[in-house]
């Protein structure tokens, strides 16, 4: 006989009605707008954006406000949200070498078609606290440099003539582009469907893989050829118009990692590639892809795969912040049954035990007497 | 024949480029001034939904599937017969429902005129500009390599 226990609603409304009063907090503070998080936690919003796999920044910021900051459950309700929209199709490959650049670094070579750009990073800053900041003191306008534009190409581009480096990863001209969001994941997966999960991927689980990789597990001698930030065109083929229709601009950021290769029986010395391509300024975020992405084709260039980093259905498997949270919150919801059907178990078993012991101990002394 | 369609897709490509680059208010605000008319039945939308967003391997290599974005789109008829559209990421219904108006319109020869001239050339200065700003912002950080030469020899 199973018997439902029922109750709690009460709790419950009541539990988040006090969850809307807290994520308010202090009446006399004034509320925070979406605007002001779209422009003043930028980089929050972004990892929202990439994390919940969809570019939309007022509801990114509407996201980090109702989770009351916390951001994997901000990704979580972007996610969420995201599958109650039509979906209209697959838009054209972006051109980043086309980006309107607002940062560009390059750690291999100093003098490069375009420069080195630093655009607005925190790098070189001595992370010290401003107390100028919290007193909201007014920021300066950024310093202006009128110079002709200059095309950037890709740092690959440039280091593809001679030959010493693997070109852009090609697939099979036939091959169709494989979607997670699809089709269930399967393993041994190609590497476009590792990529989209990678740039969904949480950060801090693919920060700790790329990191192991550079200590010694799957080490793979990584530089960074390039990171760029800037906006990309987007356009759509739609068969109500002639041409593909232009749908705006998204920011992005792209790492081109570059890999020293010693050669293997399946490919000759030469410096392979891991990429990263993420949604919004997520230097940090691409950089990890990148290592990761490198790490995860060790089978196809025919390396021992010895690592976590290298083993493509744990790093895959375990990359999703929102299956990982749900799997790993889901321990606090009520288990009563479950576990009662436990300690009856235990109780059992621990009864066994202590009989099997007193048996032991009377057979010693029963020995001992003899 | 070809050269004259293929300049007049150009064209309408432009505007619609220009549209789904600007503003929602921007728009709405240049509108009021410009006299254009905005009467149009609505054929479809405006209504919001996702596209895939597409990345390359490496850059240039095969084609993946980066994350989705926000689009609303519309389709609109003029009483005077021309069916326009619009496609925008983000989901703002009234600038969509617009855009689609001035895409209709600009395919009347006798409107074409004003709404380059009252909607698509105000708008497309304005994004120039912000794009300028930023490009010569982003110049100025831009590094400088010099040598030291130390010591005597």
């Amino acid at each position: 006989m199973y018997v439902a226990v029922k109750g709690g609603e009460t709790a419950i409304a009541n539990a988040h009605r006090l969850l809307a009063d807290r994520r308010r907090g202090d009446r006399s503070v004034p509320a925070l707008r979406l605007d002001q998080i779209v422009e003043q936690l930028a980089l929050g919003v972004d990892r929202v954006m990439s994390e919940g796999s969809l570019y939309d920044r007022e509801l990114a910021a509407l996201a980090v406000v109702q989770a009351r900051g916390d951001m994997i459950e901000a990704i979580f309700l972007v996610r969420a949200y995201r599958t109650t929209l039509p979906r209209f199709g697959y838009t054209n490959p972006v051109d980043t070498g086309a980006m309107q650049v607002e940062r560009r670094i390059s750690a291999t070579y100093k003098d490069l078609p375009g420069g080195q750009v630093l655009g607005p990073t925190f790098d070189y800053t001595h992370r010290l606290l401003d107390p100028e900041l919290a007193a909201c003191a007014e920021v300066e306008m950024p310093a202006q440099r009128p110079v002709e534009p200059e095309a950037m190409p890709r740092v690959s581009a440039i280091l593809a003539h001679e030959g010493l480096i693997e070109a852009d990863g090609e697939m099979p001209l036939d091959h169709v582009p494989g979607d997670i969001t699809r089709e269930p994941l399967q393993f041994p997966m190609a590497r476009d469907i590792r990529l989209q999960a990678l740039s969904r991927g949480d950060e801090g689980f693919l920060l700790a893989l790329g990191y192991s990789t550079q200590r010694g597990y799957a080490r793979n001698h990584p530089f960074v050829g390039e990171i760029r930030i800037g906006e990309v065109e987007l356009e759509l083929d739609v068969p109500e118009l002639p041409f593909a229709v232009p749908l705006g601009s998204i920011r992005v950021t792209e790492c081109q990692m570059v890999n020293q290769f010693k050669g293997s029986a399946k490919a000759p010395p030469q410096f392979t590639r891991g990429y990263g391509l993420v949604f919004g300024q997520s230097e940090r975020k691409a950089m990890a892809m990148a290592l990761c992405d490198r790490a995860l084709r060790a089978s196809e260039l025919g390396e021992d795969v010895v690592a976590a980093a290298q083993d493509e259905e744990f790093v895959i498997s375990h990359s999703d912040n929102v299956q990982a949270t749900g799997f790993v919150e889901h321990l606090k919801l009520p288990h009563y049954v479950d576990f009662q059907a436990e300690l009856g178990l235990v109780r059992r078993m621990r009864a066994e035990y202590e009989a099997r012991q007193n048996e032991d101990k009377a057979e010693d002394k029963r020995e001992a007497a003899e | 024949m070809r050269g004259q369609e293929a300049r007049e897709q150009a064209g309408r490509k432009a505007l619609i480029a220009t549209l789904a680059h600007a503003e929602a208010d921007e728009i709405a605000r240049l509108w009021n001034e410009s006299g254009l008319p905005s009467e149009a039945e609505l054929l479809r939308g405006p209504e919001t939904g996702l596209v895939t967003v597409r990345g390359r391997i490496g850059g240039g290599g095969a084609p993946f599937n980066v994350g989705e974005a926000t689009v609303t789109r519309a389709t609109v008829r003029l009483p005077s017969g021309q069916v326009g559209h619009s496609y925008a990421l983000g989901r703002d219904k009234q600038k969509a429902r617009l855009a689609a108006i001035a895409d209709a319109l600009w395919q009347d020869p006798a409107q074409r005129e004003a709404v380059e001239t009252k909607l698509a050339a105000p708008l497309r200065a304005a994004l120039a500009a912000a794009r300028e700003t930023k490009r010569v912002e982003t110049a100025a950080t831009k590094v400088d390599f010099f040598t030291m030469v130390r010591g005597e020899d």
